[in-house]
């Protein structure tokens, strides 16, 4: 959370060249470590010990990888309907999220409607939820036998496990919380300034909101959208619980590489360097805004 | 600077290393040295039984009767779909007996040295598992063809999926389910549910579901099979008590715990 109020700030920049510091300047950073070219050994051998826990598994998945015959295995795979199907799923739950999370960030850091803790505590639940729990909860409500899903089959006809409705569901139900949180901290700590000055000049609320508040946290918004769209691509417990697993309906990247650990243990190893790369794109895309962000004073 | 940081992290690594080869090596020599008695002196301490999920309620009630029948012995199951298991056995899972719902996904396990001399100890055959209202008024095999039906099956790799999908060879109908769930009660529980209209499952499957689902029987000239392999694993560290098991398992009194559940004979 931390993380995200802070994100909206300027990243702060690298420390200046030390050639460029003062003397007592010099000596203040090598006492408190800022800009230091050593480091302590209690604290060095953990943190490489952390670098190397975090870094080995990835080395494995590159080192077996069967890149010989890369192609050949990609190709005759269900790669590419898993792809596709997790790329729209995940786009789609991203733009749901947008559309009905930035207004419900708004209402939560701008308004004080009564219950609103109540509120932010629930709709950041399936933040530290475990995701099959978050897969059993739609089921039991939007199921077939559902308290809202039995209504849903019975008047239109309409059921939604078992298909990709289904899955986008359950990716938004995950990864809605990570823009909602995203977006509130933004907003919290965005200028009043700026929206008082437009109020003053006579704008109405809905106004300010379109043509100030949200072009500042637009790039809060970008980073709340880039992760929610990562944690959805990346979602399993509850989509195999609620959606199933079917290939090309339901079956997104995570569920295939699961199930060809079992049948093709290359293809799921190609497949996970796949969402590996995929991961890389959207840090290399975040890391000013969310990553140093965190470490901004 | 950077050499001796390097250096220290290849120490850490190596003595990480040499802690795992020295425990694998131990338990390998611990277990060959107490393999050739079967006297119930020797069969105490803990075994991992991996079982397939369709063998959740008997094999359950089987650890209880051979910890019963053996004090201090203490029997941990681990109930998975059977290729699921099997995978995470090649993959070093330390356990000390395999259980599967198929030959096929036993001979996996052989070929990679991980279990030697499996024996068949039951068979099983296919039934429809319907929710007791049956919505999708399912009244045979044919029923699940096309998608009118709403149908789950196993994935393909499980032997539930494989068997289901001889059912419906044999039987000429093309079924097209809803969803390929990861193992037999999964696939049970959509039933319980009521979120599926049909599943396939083990005639002891619904048996086990007891009122919460209702059975279509497949007629035997359609039905298909599996066998029930078992073997005690190379790499067990507790090999005395993990052929005792699997002993107990071949003996008259498990063959009844097996009968009682629905199984067959082998």
């Amino acid at each position: 959370m931390t993380g995200a109020r802070t994100s909206v700030r300027e990243p702060a920049g690298r420390p200046p060249a030390s050639a460029t510091l003062s003397r007592r300047e010099r000596e203040r950073r090598s006492v408190t470590g800022v800009g230091a070219r050593s480091a302590p050994l209690p604290l060095l051998v953990p943190a490489l010990v952390a670098v190397a826990f975090l870094v080995i598994p990835l080395a494995g998945l590159l080192i077996r990888a069967p890149w010989a015959n890369a192609w050949e295995v990609l190709h005759g795979s269900q790669v590419a309907e898993a792809l596709t199907l997790s790329l729209w799923t995940s786009t789609l739950a991203t733009a749901i999220s947008v559309v009905v999370g930035v207004p419900l960030a708004w209402v939560l850091a701008r308004t004080d409607l009564p219950g609103l803790r109540l509120v932010r505590a629930l709709v950041t639940l399936p933040l530290v939820l475990p995701p099959v729990v978050g897969g059993v909860a739609l089921l039991l409500a939007f199921g077939r036998n559902g308290f809202l899903g039995q209504f849903l089959d019975q008047w239109f006809g309409i059921t939604i496990p078992f298909s990709p409705a289904a899955v986008v569901m359950a990716e938004t139900f995950v990864a809605m919380p990570f823009l909602v949180v995203t977006v509130e901290g933004a907003l919290r700590s965005a200028d009043r300034g700026f929206e008082e000055a437009a109020a003053t000049l006579g704008a109405r609320r809905l106004t300010v909101f379109r043509r100030v508040t949200l072009p500042l946290v637009m790039p809060s918004l970008a980073a709340g959208a880039v992760l929610c769209w990562a944690r959805a691509l990346g979602e399993f417990g509850a989509t195999i619980t609620f959606a199933g697993s079917f290939p090309g309906r339901t079956q997104t990247m995570p569920i295939a590489v699961y199930y060809a650990l079992e049948t093709d243990p290359d293809a799921a190893i190609l497949l996970s360097l796949v969402l590996l790369l995929v991961s890389v794109v959207v840090l290399v895309a975040l890391r000013d805004r969310w990553l140093r962000g965190g470490a901004a004073p | 600077m950077r050499r001796p940081r390097l250096a220290l992290v290849a120490g850490i690594a190596g003595l990480a290393l040499a802690g795992c080869g020295s425990s694998g090596s131990g338990g390998t020599a611990g277990g060959t040295a107490s393999t050739s008695p079967s006297s119930s002196a020797s069969v105490s301490g803990d075994i991992t039984v991996l079982a397939a999920a369709s063998l959740t309620g008997s094999f359950t009630t089987l650890g209880q009767q051979f910890e019963a029948a053996h004090p201090g012995v203490q029997v941990t199951l681990s109930f998975a779909a059977s290729s699921a298991l099997a995978t995470q056995i090649t993959s070093g899972a330390p356990a000390d007996v395999f259980a599967s719902a198929s030959s096929t996904t036993m001979d996996a396990v052989v070929a990679a040295g991980a279990a030697a001399s499996p024996t068949t100890f039951a068979k099983n055959v296919m039934e429809i598992a319907v929710p007791p209202a049956n919505p999708g008024k399912v009244t045979g095999v044919s029923s699940l063809a096309g998608t009118a039906v709403k149908t789950a099956l196993c994935q393909p790799q499980v032997p539930c999926g494989s068997t289901a999908q001889k059912v419906f060879t044999n039987a000429g109908v093309t079924v097209t389910p809803v969803t390929l769930e990861p193992d037999v009660k999964s696939v049970l529980s959509k039933v319980q549910l009521g979120e599926v209209d049909a599943g396939v499952v083990y005639v002891t499957d619904v048996l086990a579901a007891g009122e919460k689902v209702k059975g279509v029987e497949i007629p035997a000239d359609v039905n298909a099979s599996t066998s029930y392999p078992i073997a005690a694993l190379t790499k067990s560290a507790n090999a005395a008590t993990a052929a005792a098991f699997v002993q107990y398992v071949l003996s008259p009194a498990g063959a009844s715990v097996l009968t009682a559940a629905g199984f067959q004979q082998p």
